[in-house]
């Protein structure tokens, strides 16, 4: 459902990405691997559309999208993390479900100061979505806590239930491993997977921790310095000599 | 001591001497065709070096001082008491909003007539900050050219009727929905910029708008202004002594009781207070609305916002247009109660004053703002006989706030939507 051709990134003398491929079919979960700096998340940034790629083709169920305005990707259904939370802080946690249903509570200015029953069903509906995913990622009970309050773990969760609010088709997760208890890492690592077999969601997903990556991944893609370096099954990564040697350095 | 301490206490003090001794220590005095510089007694003299010496041993001291102040127990008996849950601060807010509305439903025709008109002044404020709120609290999009939409408002009326003998309820929408206009074409380049761009560009519209109406002579009549701007009038019932357009009744007349200059400020100030009302209820509505969220979330994080699918540019200019609209409501108000307006009335001052209020308030409290708006507009009427010093304790009450208070008179409490239990 998306394929990436050739996408380069240059930012004025570096060239932060050079014709990197890849594709992501559904119902799968593809990881983007590689060292620090290798270009990871400049690859999700010129994906989710906060930068226009320099060359190279994005293409997203057949559509290319490449330098598509950020805020339109994500309504086509492609949504992503951060690889820093970034939740709106001073609003409740179920507030901030509330703002990522946004374009599904298509009302106008006029029901919504009328408070028309048309309205009301609305916002109960996206209330109640919001509510299911509290519950599926067990935040029910800090409903209305201001998400800044949050513990880290549980932010994290909060970020990938926004996420899911919005019903996309595909989800980008940058590092949303980072910064987790072992325990914690199992959880996401169950969560992934059931978002991926139970929601019928396609997961793109950059990451350090490499028990989760070879865990759930179907296939995995290695960036060194900006290129290209393998891609395959998680078997075949773990045994290519190239991925070794720029993950060891050469012995 | 420390070393440091005796050091700044004497540049703090020599900062005094420097500032006061030419101000208060020379006058111009004009003997026959020329000025003469005098120097002044030795009693201001006096009184400077002795501020400059209280300044010194302030600073000396100033630990310990803050120290001392620190002890004493807590001035505010509430301090401590824990934060009211929602529900039962939103009743007691709603209670109280209805006494106070009721209360200034009736009060006017119990007070002088001056009273009455700067209740009308204080409500046109309290709309203005409102709007402003929305921009600056809400959308957190600092907006220093807030008076041109004020402005916009207020010359929309004062044109229509002068050249289309448009009266105030046909002007009011329009005045509004030009303002928002205008807040929407204002609004689409500055929308990229952020924070202190921002603030300059809309800096630079205020002033182009003002400016624009202060040569367009022909149209507007330039620093000479418009006048003879019309009353409102109550169901074609005019307010004035003898009916100025045909087919209208006087108010008097028709209720069959005796003329009084007084009627007319009050109609006014009845509809500055309702038109406040409708601004307060509807801003307070959107708040809880998508679009309200959407604004905030925007101040909060705003590529986040955008990877969640929210367009920056119309959740902006949303806000923009909004807060511009209840300009435009305030400025033909404004225009009515004055019946003349010139481009004085639109100076970067007053874009000043009402950000004031906004700050002072507490961003995005509308509780706070009004209660702002109030002190802001009647604590200058009050201390008329320091009118001289009146700005001078208007930035001493502004950096005491600030320093006391950062979060303004009744900070904001954001009304949370609950999840309630389900099954």
């Amino acid at each position: 459902m998306l394929e990436v051709q050739n996408l380069s990134m240059r930012f004025g003398g570096l060239l932060a990405v050079d014709q990197v491929s890849l594709d992501v079919q559904e119902h799968e979960i593809v990881s983007i691997i590689g060292p620090n700096g290798a270009g990871k998340t400049t690859v999700f940034n010129c994906m989710s559309g906060f930068y226009k790629p320099t060359g190279g083709k994005i293409l997203f169920e057949g559509r290319e999208i490449q330098g598509t305005p950020d805020y339109r990707i994500s309504r086509l259904g492609m949504v992503r993390t951060f690889q820093h939370v970034r939740l709106f802080n001073s609003m409740t946690v179920v507030e901030n479900l509330l703002v990522a249903q946004h374009r599904h509570l298509n009302t106008n200015l006029i029901s919504g100061l009328l408070r028309t029953p048309n309205y009301r069903a609305q916002e109960q509906k996206s209330l109640d979505r919001a509510w299911y995913w509290l519950k599926r990622v067990g935040l029910l009970e800090l409903a209305n806590v201001d998400a800044g309050n949050l513990a880290y773990g549980q932010q994290r969760r909060l970020e990938i239930a926004r996420c899911m609010v919005t019903e996309p088709k595909l989800l980008m997760l940058d590092e949303p491993a980072a910064g987790l208890n072992p325990s914690e890492t199992r959880d996401l690592n169950q969560l992934i997977v059931s978002l991926k077999e139970d929601y019928n969601v396609s997961v793109v997903l950059i990451e350090h921790d490499m028990s989760l990556v070879m865990d759930i991944s179907d296939r995995i893609n290695v960036i060194n310095q900006g290129r290209p370096l393998a891609s395959g099954t998680p078997d075949e990564i773990r045994n290519n000599d190239d991925v070794i040697k720029a993950y060891l350095g050469e012995a | 001591m420390a070393a440091h301490n005796l050091k700044h206490a004497l540049f703090c003090a020599i900062v005094t001497l420097v500032i006061a001794y030419p101000i208060l220590g020379f006058n111009l005095t004009s003997s026959g065709t020329n000025i003469v510089l005098e120097g002044a007694k030795t009693h201001t003299i006096g009184l400077v070096l002795l501020a400059a010496v209280a300044v010194f041993l302030f600073q000396l001291f100033r630990d310990n001082i803050t120290g001392l102040l620190g002890k004493a127990p807590a001035l505010n008996p509430l301090a401590n008491r824990q934060p009211m849950e929602q529900s039962k601060r939103l009743k007691l807010e709603s209670t109280l909003l209805t006494l106070i509305i009721v209360g200034a439903l009736f009060w006017p025709f119990f007070v002088s007539r001056g009273s009455v008109d700067l209740a009308t002044l204080v409500l046109i404020y309290v709309m203005l900050a409102l709007g402003l709120n929305v921009v600056v609290g809400l959308a957190g999009l600092l907006d220093l050219g807030y008076v041109a939409f004020y402005a916009v408002g207020a010359y929309t009326f004062a044109l229509l009727s002068q050249y289309y003998g448009v009266s105030f309820w046909f002007a009011l929408p329009l005045g509004a929905l030009l303002a928002a206009l205008f807040g929407l074409v204002l609004g689409f380049p500055v929308l990229r910029l952020r924070g202190d761009y921002l603030a300059i560009v809309t800096l630079g519209f205020g002033e182009i708008i003002r400016i624009l109406l202060n040569n367009m002579t022909n149209l507007t009549g330039g620093p000479n202004g418009i006048g003879g701007i019309p009353d409102p009038t109550l169901f074609g019932m005019e307010f004035g002594r003898r009916v100025k357009e045909e087919g209208n009744t006087s108010f008097h007349e028709t209720f069959g009781i005796a003329y009084s200059s007084e009627h007319k400020i009050i109609f006014l100030y009845l509809i500055a207070l309702v038109l406040a009302v409708i601004t307060a209820l509807v801003i307070r509505r959107l708040m809880r609305m998508p679009v309200g969220r959407a604004w905030e979330a925007l101040r909060e994080d705003e590529i986040a916002a955008r990877s969640l699918g929210l367009s920056r540019t119309a959740v902006k200019l949303s806000a923009f247009t909004i807060g511009a609209f209840f300009a435009g409501f305030a400025g033909t108000v404004f225009a009515s109660k004055q019946g003349f307006i010139s481009p004085e009335s639109f100076v970067f001052l007053e874009s000043a004053i009402i950000l004031a209020i906004v700050v002072l308030g507490g961003m995005g409290s509308q509780m706070g703002v009004i209660l702002a708006a109030i002190a802001v507009t009647i604590l200058p009427e009050l201390a008329r006989e320091f009118s001289e010093y009146r700005m001078l304790i208007f930035g001493a009450a502004m950096v005491l706030m600030m320093v006391w208070r950062p979060q303004g008179l009744l900070p904001m409490r954001r009304i949370h939507i609950e999840l309630k239990a389900q099954e």
